[in-house]
């Protein structure tokens, strides 16, 4: 046996399904013992495509995806999936070829110093240089990747070590790692100190994070929430955790939440953040949640806690477990004066909103915009809600981003996007990975025409495996959030934003890649399309028509 | 956050993996953490290497260093060296210009401070001194009358006091 029968040998004993790759020669023994196993291969049009469909499919499956690439630019290709991956935490296990390990260093053709230029962004990375290493590195890659904080880690590997000879294999049993021992468990001390405090407080309020979805406790919350009548918040990867029609949510926060969701977090008296890192988008001024309040702060990594804002109580703990413990006390504290309140703040917001004659910086009425484009607010709103109960929308980035996150309906489902390191393209390849998790489950991918141009050649991809992923591209012929931000801040002195009126034709582009195409192009046709676009399971391109000068 | 800077020594043990030292020199760096020197030698256990950080700022970059360093995979072991509990020693090798008549004086100076001189020639001297940083700087402080013309520190190494905070490395293997 050689090792790359070993490396895939692995993979299986690991139960992977799915390898999202792009081969290259210093790649091949690999993809040449891959056709001994079930393991099935996913041909992506780029590198980077197959590090985000990895992603989509762990965020759906719970399990560790995998991504594969050749040496050099095929693993720089790579770079920005793993570093997407790396800041929302998903866990991944990216395989890259190397050249010839005797020339190493020597920089020759297909060469580049990957697992020095992923650095900063890996949970951890290897260079093999024994082949009897590699069961025992994969094994650890995997445990390394989908435990505590998940995240991705990288194994180059020498095509010499790739080819060379092993003599007995053997996929060890259990991992141990001297160095690495993440705590599961929550301290029953801190714990105890949180009931305690949740008896005393008059206002809490739960702002839940990625961490809820990433250590499956979206159950565990909704008990614990119901339970003890808590109101949730939530950050941007935490959406969905409570659905969001829930009578307890109350919202996202940051600088693109709902201002009720935000004026929550002001006025309670006791925070209690949940797998969320309390960063700048969600928490612009950490100062004012601990400001005469209690702050908890659970986190399977303790380097989260206090990195932002000092909590009162340090909790490090998986959530699951956390909130197990949660679940077996009593909370004997009756909040329901502040949830009149919170109501009272979202009533207020809403009709505010409803008053707001419209959010355009348009020389046209309302009406003639009306008749021309289609609102987007309005549109994810319908279309979420017309999706399946238990859907999978995948949100891209850009104004497209926060017209999702703000409007979005979300029931069992999932809402993902790329969130920590905002990669555009991210949505079409995640929500193909997705389906291909989930292949029950209805997945729809909603980005703008900036965007979806980073990805478009995944519609390929979609074809040839037959993914029926349904996909909305939101086109106003303009990179829209950096035309808001000069508008705002260049006084509308516009540079570098334009994408051509009507270039590509996506019709075409659909017809081409033999794709079903659709358009809405007025609000009259905005609910039969839906309706048309949500109706079978096949992969569709719907173009929706936006006003370019829309800000959100 | 707390303004006040202050200087602390780390000791970290490690698993001897190809790439630790750049890994943990590298999240030093791009996190903006102030190195003011740093060891790095194989202890009793040669698979394990112990690094001696001494790294300066204000209380929350201290906690945030502890934190960041520790979450690595292949650290096993952080914890302050506190001055009052730790031994401290660096050693320096200092090459001076000093003819027949100037040696006697850089001779004398350096018995003072328990070096030794380690090489000669015709129109130089090479000074081994060992002791806390502050000696050292103190010793440099007096031949800097010499022209020095060539130095070289090792950085602070360190050791806890005593047998309180030892960490048995046969527990760690």
């Amino acid at each position: 046996m050689i090792a790359a029968d070993a490396i895939v040998k692995c993979l299986e004993k690991e139960g992977v399904e799915y390898v999202f790759g792009y081969p290259g020669v210093a790649i091949c023994p690999f993809f040449n013992s891959i056709l001994d196993t079930n393991i099935k291969t996913i041909l992506v049009r780029q590198e980077q495509n197959a590090a985000h469909e990895a992603s989509g499919y762990a965020r759906i499956t719970g399990k560790v995806g995998v991504a594969v690439a050749t040496s050099g630019p095929g693993a720089t290709n790579l770079i920005t999936g793993i570093a997407t991956a790396f800041a929302d935490s998903i866990p991944l296990v990216c395989i890259t070829g190397q050249v010839d390990s005797n020339l190493m260093g020597s920089d020759v053709f297909q060469e580049v110093d990957v697992s020095g230029a992923c650095e900063s962004f890996v949970k951890f990375s290897y260079i093999v240089r024994r082949a009897a290493d590699i069961p025992r590195i994969i094994k650890e890659a995997f445990h390394i990747a989908g435990t505590g904080r998940k995240g991705p880690v990288l194994i180059d590997i020498p095509i010499d070590i790739q080819k060379a000879e092993i003599r007995k294999f053997e996929y060890p049993e259990t991992v141990n790692i001297r160095t690495y021992k993440p705590t599961i468990n929550g301290h029953a001390v801190q714990i105890k100190k949180v009931i305690k405090e949740l008896n005393k407080a008059k206002r809490p309020i739960i702002c839940a994070g990625g961490g809820v979805h990433l250590s499956g406790a979206k159950e565990e919350l909704r008990k614990f929430v119901e339970a003890n009548d808590i109101p949730v918040v939530s950050t941007m990867m935490g959406l969905g955790a409570l659905p969001t029609e829930h009578f307890l949510f109350y919202g996202m926060v940051g600088n693109n939440g709902q201002a009720y969701g935000n004026r929550a977090m002001n006025d309670a008296d006791m925070i209690i953040m949940v797998g969320a890192r309390v960063a700048d988008r969600s928490v612009s001024q950490p100062d004012l949640i601990t400001e005469n309040k209690v702050l908890v702060h659970i986190d399977v990594d303790p380097a989260e806690i206090g990195k932002n804002a000092g909590p009162t109580i340090p909790l490090v703990g998986d959530i699951k477990h956390v909130l197990e413990e949660f679940n077996k006390a009593t909370i004997t504290a009756d909040y329901s004066l502040w949830i009149d309140k919170l109501d009272g703040y979202k009533d207020d917001t809403q009709n505010a909103s409803r008053r707001k004659r419209h959010m355009y910086s348009s020389t046209l009425t309302e009406e003639e915009i009306n008749a021309l484009t289609v609102n987007p607010e309005i549109f994810v709103k319908r279309l979420s809600r017309a999706m399946k109960k238990d859907a999978v929308y995948v949100a891209d980035v850009g104004q497209n981003q926060l017209w999702s996150c703000a409007n979005c309906v979300i029931r069992e489902g999932r809402f993902l996007t790329s969130g920590g390191m905002g990669t555009m393209g991210y949505s079409v390849p995640a929500a193909l990975g997705a389906k291909l998790g989930a292949p029950d489950r209805q997945v729809v991918a909603v980005c703008g025409d900036g965007g979806f141009q980073m990805t478009m050649m995944e519609l390929a991809t979609m074809k040839q495996y037959n993914v029926p992923v349904k996909i909305v591209v939101l086109r106003n012929n303009v990179l829209g959030l950096v035309r808001q931000y000069q508008h705002f801040t260049y006084q509308d002195r516009f540079s570098v934003i334009d994408l051509g009126d009507s270039i590509p034709d996506f019709r075409k582009l659909a017809e081409a890649y033999g794709i079903r195409y659709q358009q809405i192009a007025a609000v009259e046709e905005m609910d039969s399309g839906i309706e048309e676009f949500l109706a079978d399971d096949e992969a569709t391109l719907l173009e929706v028509i936006v006003d370019p000068k829309l800000v959100v | 956050m707390s303004e006040v800077t202050n200087k602390k020594v780390f000791q970290i043990l490690v698993d001897n993996n190809a790439g630790v030292l750049s890994r943990i020199s590298g999240l030093f760096s791009r996190r903006g953490y102030n190195i003011e020197s740093i060891t790095a030698g194989v202890t009793a256990e040669p698979t394990i290497t112990r690094i001696t950080v001494v790294t300066s700022g204000d209380n929350d970059i201290m906690e945030q260093i502890e934190k960041q360093v520790g979450k690595l995979v292949d650290v096993r072991d952080i914890h302050e060296l506190k001055p009052d509990e730790s031994v401290f020693r660096e050693l320096a090798m200092i090459k001076v210009r000093a003819n027949a008549d100037q040696r006697e004086n850089v001779i004398a100076l350096t018995n003072i401070f328990r070096g030794s001189i380690i090489d000669v020639s015709n129109e130089s001297l090479m000074i081994e001194i060992t002791g806390n940083s502050g000696k050292i700087d103190a010793f440099l402080k007096l031949v800097s009358g010499y022209e020095i013309l060539e130095l070289a520190r090792t950085g602070v190494a360190g050791l806890g006091r005593g047998t309180k905070n030892v960490i048995y490395l046969d527990k760690l293997v």
